[in-house]
């Protein structure tokens, strides 16, 4: 469990392996040594097909493949798949309902010393608002071979969320995954922390910090954040009475805001979004940016205590 | 088929344009009325391996209309070639219609791509012709675009996309009507010289009167038989061909007739569809 995995590196490899057993096109726009689709690539060339510096381009060109029958997975740093791209994949993709995947790597400030213009804290607000968008955020290297599987299984589009960061395993190698289903990684009955992607572990060591202070916190992974699954999230609101969220995003309209929306509806608790406080990233080394930002085991266990007024 | 069955097909959908808008209260006719011609010599002529029974045949060749607002011209034509009932044109962008103010794959038989935003339809088209590259496959992919919308960007990434992949079961026909919505294009954002900027981009570029059969068909046939590249025909038309108060008026790119105009207008059309042997 020491080892560490980027989830774009299982993306990769995810690809290469069920290049085999499913009928797959993968296009990317000249970053497939960054996305890992170049994996994919070198055992399967004649389907790969590049499409340069042009994304807009690419979502609808992955569109035009996919009406001809054909599972299309379409790669590029999520900043430009769904920040650049974003109209082609709502009215390319979404609308015609076609089943092109979109595997979107470097998410978030964990990007790095690229700085802003790379780090995208904005990519899942603007991929659920798309109606019918199936939206997957794994948290480690063998969730993310299993979210490539039960993408290409769903018919329609999916929205893949991976990063660029090493990061270590918080799931066993034997790991099934489930489409819609949040995992409850840790019980504990004070305080529940839902979090995803690279927060997941954080959760977990600020769950451990929790318990030798008395409280002890419930820890879920939201993978699919949408669509997202409510029972989990309204079991651990009336069992444990206070919610915390994690992610590396933008605290509006990401995993948080799409927690508070279920709890605000079902069942209203206290509740924290812990994530990017609405600004831009900048450049740095990756752990550096994340303790700076606030996405870090000891934040979140701050925050909780601030809930249970601790 | 000959030029006079053809043009028949043609002022059929020009009628369909003109109905579909009238009762809709709005859309867009200009842009439709100058590809009737276009798209009856695709439909009825060029393309392969249509069924009307079953649309989604794999093996047909697609269309894809890039310059999607011009959807009455396509709702009309696949009317006329049978994919659905021609009454069902006249719900045009009616609340409890199929027909979409744009086209959309989920909601139309024989539409082949949702379109709409200007500048994407003619990537998806480059991605159909790719896949049949992929396949081995021999089907071709036809797609019309506006002259104003070869102000997209997208339009030339799709460009080089196209001539890069050696995509020679691609034809573009670019509906070259001068106008767009603001106005001439070459006062909006002069995309010229367009035959230039085609063949700079590798593109085999022909260039055919979009209201004269011999011509057009003549373009499509050098389209065919030309190997190795995307091919685009340039197709000078006039925008709202066959109603004489709406030609080469940009004021009637996306406005429907009053009754009164709309009685002058189908007049017209029905004199012509008398004329040629149709039913007006
Ligand atoms: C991306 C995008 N921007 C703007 C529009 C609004 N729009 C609809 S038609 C049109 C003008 C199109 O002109 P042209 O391509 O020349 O079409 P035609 O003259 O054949 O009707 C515009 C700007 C759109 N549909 N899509
Ligand atoms: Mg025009």
């Amino acid at each position: 469990m020491s080892q560490k995995k980027a989830t774009r590196e299982a993306y990769g490899e995810a690809l290469a392996e069920f290049g085999g057993k499913y009928d797959l096109v993968v296009l990317d726009a000249d970053l497939s040594k960054s996305t890992k689709t170049d994996t994919f690539r070198q055992k399967y060339p004649d389907r790969f097909i590049n499409c340069g510096i042009a994304e807009a381009n690419m979502m609808s060109i992955a569109a035009g493949i996919a009406t001809t029958g054909k599972t299309v997975f379409a790669s590029s740093f999520a900043m430009f798949a769904a920040g650049r791209a974003y109209e082609q994949v709502r009215n390319s993709i979404a609308y015609p309902e076609l089943n092109v995947k979109i595997g979107a790597t470097h998410a978030g400030i964990s990007v790095g010393e690229d700085g802003a213009t790379h780090q995208p804290i904005e990519d899942i607000s603007l991929m659920r608002a798309i109606p019918g968008m199936v939206v997957i955020s794994p948290a480690d290297g063998y969730e993310a071979r299993g979210a490539v599987e039960a993408a290409i299984l769903h018919k329609g589009p999916v929205y893949l969320r991976f990063g660029r960061l090493a990061v270590p395993y918080v799931n066993e190698p034997d790991y099934k995954f489930e489409l819609g289903k949040g995992v409850t990684l840790k019980d504990g009955s004070d305080i529940t922390i839902i979090s995803t992607g690279l927060m997941v572990k954080e959760a977990l060591d600020a769950s451990d910090i929790l318990k030798n202070e008395g409280i002890s916190a419930r820890v879920i992974n939201i993978h699919t954040i949408k669509p997202i699954d409510k029972e989990i999230i309204i079991k651990a609101a009336r069992e444990t009475g206070a919610v915390i969220t994690a992610e590396e995003h933008n605290i509006i309209g990401g995993l948080g805001s799409a927690v508070a929306e279920v709890l605000v509806e079902n069942f209203p608790v206290k509740m924290i979004r812990v994530g990017i406080n609405d600004k831009f990233g900048k450049s740095g080394k990756p752990l550096a940016l994340l303790e700076e930002y606030g996405l870090t085991a000891s934040n979140i266990v701050s925050n909780a205590k601030k809930l249970l007024n601790k | 088929m000959n030029n006079k069955e053809l043009m028949l097909i043609a002022y059929k959908v020009k009628k369909h344009v003109i109905d579909a808008v009238h009762s809709a209260g709005s859309g867009h006719p200009g842009g439709s009325l100058s590809i009737s011609e276009t798209l009856a010599l695709l439909y009825f002529e060029e393309m392969q391996n249509l069924d009307i029974n079953n649309p989604k045949n794999p093996d047909r060749d697609r269309f894809v209309l890039s310059k999607g607002h011009c959807s009455p011209a396509l709702y009309g034509v696949l009317a006329e070639k049978g994919f659905f009932c021609r009454d069902l044109v006249k719900g045009f962008r009616q609340i409890d219609s199929c027909m979409q103010g744009h086209p959309s794959i989920k909601d139309v038989p024989g539409v082949d791509m949702s379109t709409g935003s200007l500048g994407q339809g003619i990537s998806a088209a480059c991605g159909m012709a790719i896949s049949a590259k992929l396949d081995n496959k021999s089907y071709r992919v036809y797609s019309v675009m506006g002259d104003g919308e070869t102000q997209e960007g997208q339009v030339w990434e799709a460009a080089m996309f196209a001539a890069h992949y050696k995509l020679d079961n691609l034809c573009a026909v670019l509906d070259f009507n001068g106008l767009q919505i603001d106005g001439n294009i070459t006062d909006v954002m002069s995309p010229l010289p367009l035959d230039e900027k085609f063949k700079a981009f590798n593109w085999n570029v022909i260039y055919a009167e979009a209201h004269d059969f011999d011509s057009l068909r003549s373009g499509f046939a050098k389209a065919r038989e030309c190997k190795g590249k995307p091919s685009i025909i340039i197709a000078k038309s006039t925008k709202g061909k066959g109603v004489s108060f709406m030609e080469n008026a940009a004021g009637w790119h996306g406005n429907a007739p009053n009754d009164e105009q709309y009685a002058i207008a189908s007049a017209e059309l029905d004199a012509v569809i008398t004329e040629l042997g149709g039913v007006g």
